[in-house]
């Protein structure tokens, strides 16, 4: 065999507490398409920024076309040819797209010739974009072209592209493997990192497989099932929640045409918005990042006050009642950003069951604390869900995300809602939590509580719900049953490719 | 009262005279902020700038040199801001506080041999025949250099801004210090030279006041100029020539009140000297409603974790 | 090389450690600082700290420690309130002007007209004044977006401006002989805050600043409004989450912090001040923000940081006249201590470690 284009030996990064990459070694050959597979917290993340010159191995050696490769930093990875598609933070919002790409260059042309290139390159590799056009005005899918077309435009010998497709609706993925398969046959080796078993057995030549830091195999996606990949990644068999057959009662909670204006610059604007969820039923609510998620769960934990009616409780309108009012009467909510947003990040975990706990758990009385009840109340949520913590007095940043997840949806379960809503509760989620997570809502559903999901994941949303709606630009689909709803039906419900075509050749 | 006493032209010059220490101060802070670093600390370095100005021009008999000087202890004063908000993480709003306050406390320590002493004068720009023509004369070539390094400085900086790559870097990184740094700019570092930058700006703006606009020393001399700054650089909307609209705006009122004082006008001393603040806090309150162009990182620390 | 690492929470220990290893350090650099200026550092410290509780004449200085302390306690924990909240009052010194020329102004209406319930609306006085200033940043910055900073400080400014027009203009004292000043509180019964215990300094404003202290305790510690006050600091988006309104938040911490330094200055000018005059403000205002971050937001903390700094000013006086230490360098060093305690605080929240080297 000839010798790979990269050669990964023996890795290791240890951070305090937790050994990140345990001597890993794989070879990615030239012209190949190599998956990264593993679960969150594998040790994906490190790896990557370790050949991308972010981070630092502690020991272990790369070799590049067999001479030795250690990047002190990305500047120098992007010079031998290595180039990075990032999950997040990586765009400027306020700044336009041959500005941004200008960014990750060494030494761009001049901004005029630049545009002309970006036009050129986005047409022939079929993602078009305008090079003067603000990043934070694009969507979610048009960004990660920012990125591809910035990675491009350096002729890369290997491109990383880190869960590009968490952010695609299914048509939009379409697209993107056209082009990965095009990069391919010019000899573009791609390191492509997801968790997304199917994806990595239509597009890539070869896998490996980590979990806990370690390399625990390779395989050929093309050849293995599905399944085994998972058991490889996931160390165990898993079990899928159970829904036992439910009948759905009274409409619970109602939205009709509902609108809000943007909250911020580059926010999402809700377009004449009608929901309905009856007592009961998982309402599952799907759709790309940032097409009114964030606002969305903002209408209905109260965060976002709207006219009285266009929000009903049983009928009743709460459009004008604050989250506190909203908790009273039984609606609750758990937001996407766990740090920051659902809790906060330096507070013990005592003082953030008090923050959503207060009402409905009694902890205050004529607005005097009561400290012993909320730390009973944290001791609950950490027995019941298995939240692993020291204790409750431990700051809710030390907890792992997966573990704080289970906090933070724990939280509002314990607390018996009549309606709950959740956005991207198993976001950053290992899978075995992930499964709990889902069997607690469906079991919260089963006592009759009327339970909407928003989730970027629809494997997650199919396994859940009762009745399937979609997010596209501010604007909520009619719903359908979730069961027998098929791909396209959905990709397309999603908003399809969203009005980005794919360039003629 | 003789509002007739008031000659325009007169009135114009000094006005451009006294918004230059608001707009060298300005300018400094408008490129630290665009690095997403917010230092309230823009009074302490200009009063530090100040005094050493002084100091060293008295010394040396070089305004020159003084200015020189200003500009240095200004960058280094500003390192203590450095020291506690991109070394130690320590929130940017009390360190800022924290440098105004010990700026004054040491500008005082500092200055206390130099009350009362009249410092060498710089000399003015004095072009044959241009600086002699009537009205455009006194007002565009009759004045000392470093105003004209003032507009120069905005100039520059709207340029290094606009466009070239180290401009862009320093926007890059105010706008999104974690997107920046997985590129691999060096954050800190980038914000620590806009830090010092500003720093040597605000130094050039108090010694301007202590050896031109005033010129002698007393303690506290800036008496809220570089607030005023700070606030101009909100008003600017971060854009450079905004910031010389701003600062003339703000140096025409303080000139109109004080030939108002000089002219006897009716109302009492106390309300025209408290004008530049109201009309400071009202231009804000006008301006609030658009924040858009505000760095987006601004005043967030960063830490480069795993 | 030295390397920052991110603690998995706050360590309790260095967060009551810090405000003493930042006094000790601003001792040191301090007594660096006099040693420069050609005095004796030992000597100088001695003076400052020593002199004003222990020394011939501390029979004379201990109640000056309380007349120097109130104001700051009371101020600081007014701005810590806003502080812990992340709504930055900045223009205490102003609010103190207004409720010492609002006080004094009603007191003044009265006079000289002798009545019991002069002094309680002389301090319903004072506190709104200083409330009613505050409230301008508060609601432009509730309606408008504007930034309270900015606004606070400017409104300093246009206070000092009004307080030279009260002692030159309306409230000068029309028995003045043409001096500047309003007529003096001290020697008008029903205005004057005097001592509770004669020689004692123990007037009105240190009991408000004691009761202010308690309330304070209470309120973050064990009221639905403190903790809010305490999540919007930290992450103002779960307060928001849970139930927060952030208006209502800025007008109140803006409100009670405007209110005590109003009090602050109410108290001051109808007690050891006496009368309003150009110079009736020496900045209490400024130094009460050292004071509230010595203390760490903390009311007890704040508490011993009060009776800290008034030492400084006290033990400074003295060193002034008795080493001929200058008062400047007193200001420079309350500003050490600033720094110094801004600078341990890392040690609070990140873990300092040494590598010898860093593997390639």
């Amino acid at each position: 065999m000839s010798v790979p284009l990269l050669s990964l030996q023996g890795l290791t990064k240890a951070y305090p507490g937790v050994v990140a990459n345990d001597s890993v070694s794989f070879d990615i050959g030239e012209g190949e398409v190599h998956a990264l597979l593993g679960e969150n917290g594998a040790g994906k993340s490190t790896l990557v920024k370790m050949i991308y010159g972010l981070v630092k191995p502690d020991s272990g050696q790369m070799l590049l076309r067999g001479t030795p490769y250690a990047p002190p930093e990305p500047r120098a990875a992007r010079g031998d040819g290595i180039a990075m598609v990032f999950q997040h933070f990586s765009l400027f919002d306020a700044l336009n797209v041959a500005e941004n790409i200008a960014l990750g260059m060494e030494n761009p042309p001049a901004m005029k010739d630049l545009a002309a290139r970006i036009r050129e390159v986005s047409e022939s590799y079929g993602l078009p974009l305008d090079p003067y056009r603000t990043v934070g005005d694009l969507s979610a899918g048009e960004r990660q072209r920012v990125e591809i077309i910035r990675c491009l435009l350096q002729d890369p010998k290997l491109l990383i592209m880190d869960e590009p497709t968490s952010v695609l609706t299914p048509q939009e993925v379409e697209i993107l493997f056209q082009t990965l398969q095009k990069l391919r046959s010019e000899g573009t080796s791609i390191l492509y990192i997801s968790h997304k078993l199917e994806e990595i057995r239509t597009l890539c030549d070869h896998a490996t497989i980590l979990r806990l830091g370690k390399n625990v195999g390779e395989c050929t996606p093309a050849e293995t099932s599905a399944r085994e990949m998972a058991e490889l990644m996931v160390g165990s068999t898993l079990h899928t929640p159970e829904r036992a057959g439910r009948e759905l009662g009274d409409v619970a909670l109602d939205i009709s045409g509902l609108s809000v204006p943007a909250p911020s610059a580059f926010g999402t604007a809700l377009k004449n918005m009608h929901l309905s969820v009856r007592k009961g039923e998982v309402l599952g609510i799907g759709g790309v990042a940032g097409n009114g998620q964030d606002e969305l769960l903002n209408v209905l934990s109260g965060e976002t006050l709207t006219e009285a009616d266009a929000v009903k409780l049983n009928g009743a309108p709460i459009g004008q009642l604050g989250p506190v009012e909203r908790r009273r009467l039984g609606v609750l909510a758990a937001p996407e950003e766990r740090l920051g947003h659902a809790a906060a990040p330096d507070m013990s975990l005592i003082e953030n069951a008090m923050l959503t706990g207060a009402v409905r758990q009694g902890l205050e009385t004529n607005g005097f604390l009561n400290w012993g009840a909320a730390k009973g109340f944290a001791e609950n949520i950490i027995e019941a869900f298995d939240v692993r913590t020291p204790g409750p007095e431990n700051a809710a940043r030390s907890l792992s995300g997966g573990n704080l997840q289970k906090f933070v949806i724990g939280r509002e379960v314990l607390q018996d809602p009549d309606v709950l809503v959740v956005n991207q509760p198993t976001w950053g989620v290992d899978a075995a939590a992930a499964a709990d997570i889902r069997q607690s809502l469906l079991d919260l559903a089963d006592k009759g509580a009327a339970v909407i999901c928003i989730s970027q994941d629809l494997d997650e949303l199919m396994e859940i719900s009762d009745n399937f709606a979609a997010l596209n630009e501010g604007r909520l689909s009619a719903p359908r049953p979730a069961a027998g709803l098929t791909v396209d039906e959905i990709g397309l419900m999603l908003g399809g490719a969203h009005g980005m075509e794919v360039a003629h050749d | 009262m003789d509002l007739s006493a008031i000659n325009p032209v007169l009135l114009i010059a000094s006005l451009m005279v006294a918004a230059t220490p608001i707009l060298l101060a300005a300018i400094g802070e408008l490129v630290v902020e665009k690095s997403g670093v917010l230092n309230l600390g823009v009074e302490g370095m200009m009063i530090i700038g100040a005094v050493s100005g002084f100091a060293i021009a008295v010394e040396t008999s070089s305004p020159w040199l003084g200015f020189i000087a200003s500009a240095a202890a200004g960058a280094v004063f500003s390192l203590l801001f450095v020291l506690l908000t991109q070394v130690a993480q320590a929130n940017q709003v009390a360190s800022g506080l924290a440098l105004t306050l010990s700026g004054l406390g040491l500008s005082a320590l500092l200055g206390q041999n130099y009350v009362g002493i009249r410092p060498p004068q710089m000399g003015k720009l004095d072009i044959p025949l241009l600086s002699d023509l009537p009205v455009v004369g006194p007002i565009l070539f009759g004045h000392d250099p470093i105003l004209y390094i003032g507009i120069a400085l905005t100039a520059g900086v709207w340029a290094m801004l606009k466009f070239t790559r180290a401009g862009l870097v320093l926007r890059a990184v105010g706008e999104n210090h974690d997107a920046a740094h997985a590129l691999g700019y060096k954050v800190i570092r980038i914000r620590i030279l806009a830090i010092m930058f500003g720093g040597a700006c605000a130094g050039l703006g108090g010694a301007y006041i202590s050896l031109i606009r005033v010129p002698q020393w007393t303690e506290g001399m800036t008496a809220g100029v570089g607030w005023i700054a700070l606030a101009l650089v909100v008003f600017a909307s971060w854009k450079p020539w905004r910031a010389l609209l701003g600062a003339y705006l703000f140096g025409g009122v303080t000139v109109v009140q004080l030939n108002l004082q000089a002219a006897g006008v009716a109302i009492p001393v106390e309300y025209l000297a408290m004008s530049p603040y109201v009309i400071t806090i009202v231009v804000l309150v006008i301006l609030s409603a658009d924040k858009s162009s505000a760095p987006a990182a601004l005043g967030r620390n960063f830490h480069a974790s795993r | 090389m030295i390397r920052l690492e991110k603690r998995p929470q706050p360590s309790r220990a260095w967060s009551l450690a810090t405000p003493l290893v930042a006094v000790l350090a601003t001792m040191l650099f301090g007594g660096v600082l006099f040693a420069v200026l050609g005095k004796d550092p030992v000597e100088a410290i001695r003076t400052i700290f020593w002199e004003p509780l222990f020394g011939e004449f501390s029979f004379y200085y201990r109640p000056q420690l309380l007349i120097k302390g109130a104001p700051l306690v009371l101020i600081a924990i007014g701005l810590s309130l806003g502080f812990k909240a992340g709504i930055w009052n900045i223009g205490a010194e102003g609010q103190y002007i207004m409720g010492a020329i609002v006080g004094a102004a009603v007191g003044l209406a009265f006079y000289p007209y002798e009545a019991w319930y002069i002094f309680p609306l002389m301090v319903i006085g004072g506190a709104l004044g200083g409330w009613a200033w505050a409230m301008i940043p508060a609601v432009l910055k509730v309606r408008f977006g504007t930034n309270e900073i900015l606004v606070s400080l400017m409104l300093v400014y246009v206070a000092e401006q009004l307080l030279a027009s009260a002692s030159l203009r309306f409230l000068k004292n029309p028995e003045g002989f043409g001096f500047p000043g309003s007529r003096n509180l001290q020697s008008y019964e029903s205005a004057f805050n005097a001592d509770l215990i004669e020689g004692s300094g123990m007037h009105w404003g240190v009991v408000a600043a004691l009761i202010a202290v308690i309330f304070a305790y209470i309120l973050l510690n064990r009221h639905m409004l403190g903790f809010h006050i305490r999540l919007t600091g930290e992450a103002p988006r779960a307060a928001r989450f849970a139930g927060v309104n952030p208006s209502r938040l800025i007008l109140l911490c803006l409100g009670m912090s405007g209110a005590l330094a109003g009090l602050a200055g109410l108290f001051e000018v109808s007690g050891p001040a006496g009368q309003i005059s150009i110079d009736f403000n020496v900045g209490y205002g400024f130094t009460a923000i050292i004071v509230a971050f010595l203390g760490r937001l903390h009311p007890v903390g704040i508490l011993l940081a009060g009776g800290l700094m008034a030492l400084t000013y006290i033990g400074g006086d003295i060193a002034q006249s008795n080493l001929g230490l200058p008062s400047a360098a007193i200001q420079v060093f309350q500003g050490m201590l600033l720094f110094f305690l801004l600078a341990l605080d890392l040690l609070t929240n990140y873990r300092v470690t040494l590598r010898t080297s860093e593997v390639a």
